[in-house]
């Protein structure tokens, strides 16, 4: 049988594999949105889950919500990217230190 | 119900291991090819959990547009992606210890506080012939009662649309292009010029 905390350890573990993704990879900047991304899955799974679970549809709304956000900041974070990389020749994370506050 | 529960440990076991591959390939594309894999699978346990339409529009938005966008970005940059993965195994054991207290944590927080006694696959039965499925729904709520948030959704993609636009956007100096208004100032004057010709000559 399949209860609700079953969704929650799923999102849970995907929540901390994007977590661990931002930590590892202290270089690659694509792989940092995608760990971003992979987190606002979990969000959403967490959403879904209790909007189900609670029989709301209101979370499948802000479900739905995170998710045009989640476009909006992978379209931005990209064209930055772009940017950068057309500025300085490479992406790597720790070269980005142009904002001294 | 075990059909379900069967359905629902492939999805998640696929969807977590392809979360894995998706921070740990060595290759991007293989990267963003994989996070494809995990949001088909996340949107078939939406499918379990009955949020169809949040499903398909998983597979629309993330798989259609994100994960291409990604793709274009990853072959469009021509970066040495080994000399990216230096510093890799660097960072493993601490962040291994810190993600293991983080899913610890949450794991605490889920089991001290119970939730649910009946399963939710009561939930997925298939939708009597009278019952509001589940886009209706959605689409009930949506324009009503979510209607500013909806609409301020909207204004949100917009300025990233303007924004991503606006930062990937370069003035090039020696592109000819043409240039309607002066086009349009010509005249007779400046635009013919007139020339006496003696004959047996040219010009």
């Amino acid at each position: 049988m399949i209860y609700l905390e079953h969704y929650l350890f799923l999102a849970a573990i995907i929540f901390t594999i994007g977590v661990l993704g931002i930590f590892l990879n202290k270089k690659n900047v694509i792989i940092i949105l995608m760990s971003i991304e992979l987190i606002l899955l979990s969000v959403n799974i967490n959403l879904i889950s209790f909007s189900v679970f609670l029989n709301d549809i209101s979370g499948q709304i802000f479900a739905m919500l995170t998710l045009t956000v989640a476009a909006a900041e992978a379209a931005i974070g990209l064209a930055i990217l772009v940017v950068f990389y057309r500025n300085l020749g490479s992406i790597e994370v720790n070269k980005i230190n142009k904002l001294k506050g | 119900m075990y059909l379900y529960s069967i359905t629902f440990y492939i999805f998640s076991l696929v969807a977590v291991l392809s979360a894995l591959m998706v921070i740990s390939a060595r290759n991007p594309v293989h990267s963003v090819l994989f996070l494809i894999l995990s949001f088909v699978n996340a949107s078939g346990l939406f499918v379990l959990l009955g949020a169809e339409f949040l499903a398909m529009i998983l597979v629309v938005v993330y798989v259609g547009a994100v994960a291409v966008l990604f793709l274009f970005v990853v072959m469009m940059l021509d970066i040495n992606f080994v000399k990216l993965r230096e510093g890799f195994l660097q960072y493993l054991p601490f962040g291994a210890l810190l993600g293991v207290v983080l899913i610890v944590e949450l794991g605490i927080l889920f089991l001290t506080k119970s939730f649910s006694e009946n399963s939710l696959s009561r939930f997925v039965q298939s939708p009597q012939i009278n019952e509001v499925e589940n886009t209706k729904l959605i689409g009930q709520v949506l324009y009503t009662d979510y209607f500013y948030l909806f609409q301020i959704s909207g204004l949100i993609l917009l300025v990233a649309m303007v924004g991503s636009i606006t930062l990937t956007l370069r003035d090039r100096g020696q592109v000819k292009r043409q240039n309607i208004s002066s086009q349009n100032f010509i005249d007779e004057k400046n635009a013919i010029e007139k020339k006496k010709i003696k004959l047996g000559e040219g010009i």
